[in-house]
């Protein structure tokens, strides 16, 4: 049996929202009031459903499976089968010299990770959250980002450094940072943030093959949601390029522009929107860094109007980086400024409705789109 | 040790203290001591020259810094017998993961005065495409890793090698240097713990020079040195004389050996001393008297005067190997300071594998301007377009459309 086949037979359900409780202070609660994640309209139409969780998983399996040097490491991966259970099956199926637990210390196997893919390993390095990786952050700045400009080319680093980012359930200040903006502010860093499985396994896929440090940035929220994939999501080859942004619905009064979990509360907001009579175009960013400006000046030259979407902080967040390329670029283009909703700018708060007020909500989306049309 | 710690139950642990501590005196006179062949004449030379010409080098480039041929130079005064000596057991494909101030190594290995002049200038010439600043080697040829900055990464660099040198079941290790401040860094610590935990075969050389800058060592820790982190950490450590070369090199071999058998990481912690400044931007009479700064024993005397003991090296020998190095690398940084400055295009390469498409807009802007405004460039500076140098067109757009500006 596959794992695919395995995972599925475990029962989506089990998998939905189910973090790591354990005697650390570090743990992620179940997720009992996620808001449902709507299907794509724009989505690869096929009769396979797949969870966020276990594309990843998939993606990982058939990279390690292709390429020997390919392994994984961090807090749990192995024998715990993975925080959110995202490597599971790996240990069985690669042994512990390939799918690595490791002491706590991420300052410690980051560097390892660097260390390993100088001397010629790939590396798929799991921060159990990406809240934890501050304290390798040097590691994955000065030594994996800089490290081929400064050898001139002699020492590539290709680590995937992956691992949930953003707000979760309940897990309050420390543990709900959204880092997507510092990232890609590095030169020498790929930041890739995917929203579905079909995205998941193609920017897993594709990191992993790429020569360069890529930093992954997924979302524990959606881990257990399910999308459509098709029979060509599924081929073992299927990579999605890097660098290119997806538009998921076509629109022509406004443009939406969003990465990872925003990209589907853009597209419910999209859905309530249309039954009003606006029409919204919503691109999913795919990848941070490079940023694709090509697709998101195309967009706004069309609908005049733009909104971008994202739980991290407003100030210098990417929201920012994309009004500032757009007014330079498109300025003549634009009837109306560019709205930008973010996340309260507090460190997130703990109680559930503190966590509500300080997130984006699809009323939020709704309410900025309008705003901007004078509606 | 051991008994001691038996009859008090604790773990035993596999101590080897002190392993070859001494064997040269303060005059380098023999003093005996391994169980091990000694040095042979032929490496025992190799290793003379690398150490002299290594303090020679050190010696004119500082002057040079002085004189503002380059902004920055640091030297090795009084750890030429723990760079040169632990280099000389290291295998020439073993990975080394240095911190800066093991030029020793370098030349060992057999890096030219040429190249290291290169560097320190930043010529087109240098591998390093005048990235750098100064006294930042690097030589995949010679299985040195580019140095590196922030303190003590290295150490988790090396054992990450060591983990891929294991998984290819390599007869080559790696080896880490590091002075006993940057072991005071979370990282150094990880690094200990990580390798020991893995089981690999990673050398971890510590230059204990006595000094952090200004911070001796009575205010950077007050544990036993660095040795005593590797037995908390389950590790073999050695501590070794590090101005003594013979004893470095025989306790470095061991380790070595040890590593490669036991698929192990062991420590060497060589005491030694910082003769000179931190760096150029440090004067160290600040916070030392001058005293105490001339009176450790010059490593390089010492072991001259064991090699002349031995009968392989003469007064006049010695003459002619200083006269004609000194020559050399004169030569050496003259040559280099004349040659131009890497092109204006490496501004923008190597940031990642392939030049994205946003650098690539950046690289044919700036192109262009500059050969609208060629005055605006500073001199020295080289403006050859891109695919002159054999660069693949493929990865660039046509940076000679002038529909920009």
């Amino acid at each position: 049996m596959s794992l695919l086949q395995q995972s599925r037979s475990l029962g989506g359900a089990l998998l939905r929202g189910v973090g790591l409780l354990s005697q650390s202070t570090r743990c992620a609660a179940p997720s009992a009031s996620s808001p449902s994640i709507p299907l794509r309209y724009m989505a690869t139409q096929g009769p396979t459903q797949m969870t966020v969780r276990d594309a990843l998983n998939s993606a990982m399996d058939e990279e390690m499976e292709r390429d020997n040097d390919v392994f994984v490491l961090g807090e749990e991966v192995a024998e715990y089968q993975g925080a959110y259970k995202v490597t599971r099956g790996l240990l069985q199926k690669y042994g512990p010299e390939r799918v690595k637990d490791t002491p706590i210390t991420e300052a410690g196997f980051t560097g390892l990770s660097v260390g390993a893919a100088m001397a010629g390993l790939k590396p798929v390095c799991e921060f159990m959250t990406w809240n934890f990786a501050m304290q390798a952050v040097d590691q994955l700045i000065n030594s994996a980002a800089k490290t081929m400009y400064m050898s001139a080319g002699d020492i590539p680093v290709p680590v995937v450094f992956r691992g949930p980012n953003g707000a979760a359930a309940g897990v309050a200040a420390q543990h709900s940072q959204c880092f997507a903006a510092w990232y890609s502010q590095v030169p020498g860093l790929k930041v890739l943030s995917p929203y579905d499985s079909e995205d998941c396994r193609g920017l897993l896929k594709a990191a992993i093959r790429d020569p360069d440090p890529v930093i992954f940035l997924e979302n524990e929220i959606v881990y257990g949601e399910s999308f459509p994939v098709s029979s060509h999501v599924l081929d073992k080859d299927f990579l999605l390029p890097i660098g290119k942004a997806k538009i998921m619905r076509s629109g022509k009064d406004v443009t939406l522009v969003s990465f990872s979990k925003m990209v589907g509360y853009c597209l419910k907001a999209a859905e309530q929107l249309q039954s009003e009579g606006i029409s919204c175009e919503v691109i999913n960013l795919r990848s941070i860094k490079p940023l694709d400006r090509a697709t998101i000046l195309d967009s706004v030259r069309r609908t005049h109007r733009m909104v971008t979407v994202e739980e991290g902080w407003p100030q210098s967040g990417v929201g920012a980086e994309i009004a500032a390329t757009v007014q330079e670029h498109a300025f003549d283009d634009l009837d109306a400024p560019i709205a930008r909703v973010a996340g309260a700018e507090v460190p997130m708060p703990y109680a559930a409705s503190l966590e509500k007020a300080a997130l984006p909500q699809i009323e939020d989306v709704i309410k900025a789109t309008k705003r901007i049309l004078n509606k | 040790m051991l008994a001691h710690a038996c009859k008090h139950g604790y773990t035993t642990l596999q101590y080897v203290l002190v392993y070859g501590c001494r064997m040269l005196d303060a005059d380098g006179n023999d003093q005996g001591g391994t169980e091990q062949p000694d040095m042979s004449r032929d490496i025992a030379l190799r290793v003379y020259e690398a150490m002299a010409k290594t303090q020679i080098m050190d010696d004119i480039c500082y002057q040079s810094q002085r004189q503002g041929r380059f902004s920055f130079y640091l030297t090795s005064a009084g750890e030429e017998a723990a760079t040169v000596g632990s280099a000389a057991a290291l295998a020439s494909t073993d990975e080394v993961f240095a911190q800066y101030r093991e030029q020793g190594v370098l030349m060992y290995r057999g890096f030219s005065f040429q190249k290291f002049a290169d560097q320190l200038y930043g010529n087109m010439f240098e591998s390093g495409k005048g990235r750098q600043m100064p006294i930042h080697y690097g030589s995949s040829d010679l299985h040195f890793q580019t140095i590196s900055s922030p303190l003590a990464t290295q150490m988790l660099h090396a054992c990450g090698a060591a983990y891929a040198l294991k998984m290819e079941q390599s007869t080559s290790i790696s080896a880490c240097y590091f002075g006993e401040g940057a072991a005071s860094e979370g990282d150094a610590a990880a690094a200990l713990n990580f390798a020991a935990v893995l089981g690999v075969p990673c050398l971890f050389i510590c230059r204990n020079n006595g000094y952090a800058i200004s911070t001796p060592i009575h205010e950077q820790y007050k544990g036993d040195g660095v040795c005593a982190r590797a037995f908390a950490n389950g590790m073999i450590a050695i501590r070794v004389d590090g101005g003594d070369a013979r004893a470095v090199y025989h306790a470095c071999s061991y380790a070595r050996e040890k590593a490669i058998e036991g698929c192990q990481p062991i420590l060497v912690e060589c005491l030694s001393y910082r003769s000179g400044h931190h760096s150029t931007s440090d004067d160290s009479s600040r916070y030392r008297s001058n005293f105490e700064a001339l009176s450790y024993p010059c490593p390089v005397r010492r072991f001259g005067h064991w090699i002349q003991s031995k009968g392989w090296w003469s007064d006049e020998e010695e003459e002619a190997l200083r006269k004609h190095t000194r020559k050399q690398i004169s030569q050496a940084l003259s040559e280099a300071a004349s040659q131009p400055k890497p092109d204006l295009s490496n501004l923008f390469t190597d940031v990642y594998a392939q030049v994205t498409p946003n650098l690539q807009e950046q690289m044919a802007e700036t192109l262009q301007f500059v050969a609208k405004h060629p005055g605006m460039v500073p001199p020295g500076v080289p403006i050859n377009p891109p695919f002159l140098r054999g660069m693949d067109d493929s990865q660039l757009v046509n940076w000679s459309n002038g529909d920009q500006d």
